[in-house]
């Protein structure tokens, strides 16, 4: 492991369930995080994602593998480890019993803090996460984004070098998100590493330097998200809808290189659009859109269309 | 469920700040939470200290009023002790997620059980002390071995907290704790020479009876609080510690495995 990796996991296996009927749920997994980047680890429901980053917290332990956390070896020193860790889970799992500045205190005590240490904190946490006007409100009193923000500030207490984040942005609306965001990019600018899962691929290519794309257990794609799309899918996309879309997919779907069907809408992949354009020009009844793929063209051609649950 | 579950609790003073938490959220409410703790063995006591009293008028030569008080004592501290370890501990662990939030910071769950315990016996010391107090007003237990009373309430709280903590790991819903209540301390209550002493059962019941939790508990408050000495005393401590250790190792086991899935 070089000095700069923050996160480093080998081979990890984990399995659910009886002997006789095994699950995988982490499957021969490895990667690793660079100190100071943001990574993505995208998948669809029941990929193993949030298993994944329960093993590397050390709340679980692996079947088999190696994980190393910000030096110290998971899950034998994983106490040592969460010193370093801020985490940001999936639902807010704030304390209702508390305000808001209670909830910081309380939780920077669970590391070990003095009273002195959080106070010097707590100013620049709350101004952080802009709840400074709402310092001694209760938590029913806090709006989902104002949650969100509170949950962000608590996993920074104890000032961590990593950040994990299970969807950080799941349930929020346009402004709530963006403002997730700038928090995020402003972790990422003073040094933070932050390793985040996620379902919105805009959230994944607006923030992360790398992703990793995981399905039952396994990686199957790794890289930046430019790389991910330019490596793994034709450049622009042609989505063709309305009733008689099929109908022209049957006739023209050929002057695309790869057709995808979805309910009724046809996605055309191709490096070449100009034949495609020319055919839907002279079509009537049609609708279409032009775009340049992105990362969830390559995420569904990845994980597949069909519905997980 | 791999061997390493089964080592014994690593016990850390990590548990601390977790068992301040519990103490401030309980000080937020605390005025409410010590009336209802002292209100129902203080009817108890009244109804039928004062009712049964003017007919039985006394146990073994003991006041009937003085006899149920240190029965009454021990069974509230067991209450206070099995209402925080299994109602709230269950909010706390499965409703609110705080056990999930705190396992994202240095803590352990060995850490979170221990606190649990420690908190809901300081819980049903707090109830226990406050019914002193009611005690002492009405003349009863103004002797000085009533100075060892106290540490002994929170013995009786842990045990009754570790063995609480057991049917906590187990819960699917609140419902289950019903049962706990219903087929477990209510007998026991019946057993422990809480209202009668335990002579009163047939002979193999009374000696059943006899090693209970409560009962033991019983055994060593009532004479401290009449002045005597309790018989048998290290016996009866290290009973009550052993259902404490091994109440509180299970828990932790059963814990770790809740968590495991």
């Amino acid at each position: 492991m070089s000095a700069k990796q923050i996160l480093n996991v080998e081979n990890l296996q984990k399995t659910y369930g009886d002997a006789d009927k095994p699950l995988k749920v982490v499957d021969q997994l490895s990667f690793s995080l660079q100190a100071g980047e943001c990574y993505g680890l995208l998948g669809p429901n029941g990929a193993g994602k949030t298993t994944t980053i329960k093993l590397c917290l050390g709340l679980t332990a692996p079947d088999s593998g190696n994980i190393t956390l910000a030096g110290y070896h998971v899950p034998q020193q994983a106490r040592l480890a969460r010193m370093r860790v801020g985490v940001v889970p999936q639902g807010d799992n704030l304390d209702p019993d508390f305000t808001v500045e209670e909830n910081l205190i309380v939780y920077s005590r669970y590391f070990g803090m003095t009273r002195e240490q959080i106070n010097a904190r707590l100013v620049w946490l709350l101004e952080f996460s802009r709840l400074e006007s709402k310092r001694t409100a209760r938590i029913s009193e806090l709006s989902g984004g104002m949650k969100r923000r509170l949950t962000l500030a608590r996993a920074l207490v104890n000032d961590p070098d990593i950040i994990f984040m299970d969807e950080p942005t799941t349930g929020l609306d346009p402004q709530a998100r963006h403002l997730i965001w700038e928090g995020l990019k402003a972790l990422l600018a003073q040094g933070k590493t932050i390793f985040l899962t996620t379902h919105f691929m805009d959230e994944a290519e607006r923030l992360c330097d790398r992703l990793a794309v995981i399905d039952h257990g396994k990686l199957i794609a790794e890289g930046s998200p430019r790389d991910l799309i330019a490596e793994h899918i034709e450049s622009q996309v042609i989505e063709v809808y309305g009733d008689q879309a099929k109908a022209w997919g049957d006739k023209s779907g050929k002057l695309a290189q790869r057709v995808e069907t979805s309910g009724e809408t046809l996605f055309c992949y191709t490096e070449n659009v100009e034949t495609l354009l020319q055919s839907l020009a002279h079509e009537e009844g049609l609708r279409y859109l032009h775009r340049p793929a992105n990362l969830e063209d390559v995420f569904l051609k990845l994980t597949g269309r069909e519905m997980r649950d | 469920m791999s061997a390493t579950s089964y080592t014994l609790p690593t016990l850390s003073m990590r548990f601390a700040p977790v068992w301040q938490r519990n103490f401030l959220v309980w000080k937020k409410l605390a005025v409410a939470s010590v009336i209802g703790n002292i209100a129902e063995p203080l009817i108890t006591l009244i109804a039928f200290g004062y009712g049964l009293g003017s007919l039985i008028k006394e146990i073994n030569g003991i006041p009937y009023i003085e006899y149920l008080a240190s029965g009454s004592i021990c069974m509230s501290v067991m209450m206070a002790a099995s209402f925080e370890a299994l109602y709230s501990a269950f909010s706390r662990m499965h409703v609110q997620k705080t056990w999930e939030t705190l396992m994202y910071t240095p803590l352990t769950l060995d850490d979170i059980v221990l606190a649990e315990m420690l908190w809901a016996a300081s819980k049903s010391l707090i109830s226990g002390v406050a019914i002193l107090i009611v005690l002492f007003m009405l003349g009863i237990g103004l002797h000085p071995t009533t100075l060892l009373v106290p540490p002994l309430l929170f013995l009786i709280g842990m045990t009754f907290a570790s063995i609480a903590l057991i049917c906590n790991a187990l819960a699917k819903a609140y419902d289950f704790f019903t049962y706990y209540f219903t087929l477990f301390l209510t007998p026991m209550i019946f057993l422990s020479g809480v209202y009668y002493p335990n002579q009163q059962l047939p002979q193999w019941l009374s000696q059943v009876a006899s090693f209970l939790p409560l009962s033991t508990a019983v055994d060593l408050v009532r004479p401290l609080l009449l002045g005597q000495t309790p018989e048998h005393a290290v016996e009866k401590l290290v009973i009550l510690m052993a259902y404490c250790a091994l109440g509180f190792y299970v828990a932790t086991l059963l814990t770790r495995k809740r968590f495991s899935k």
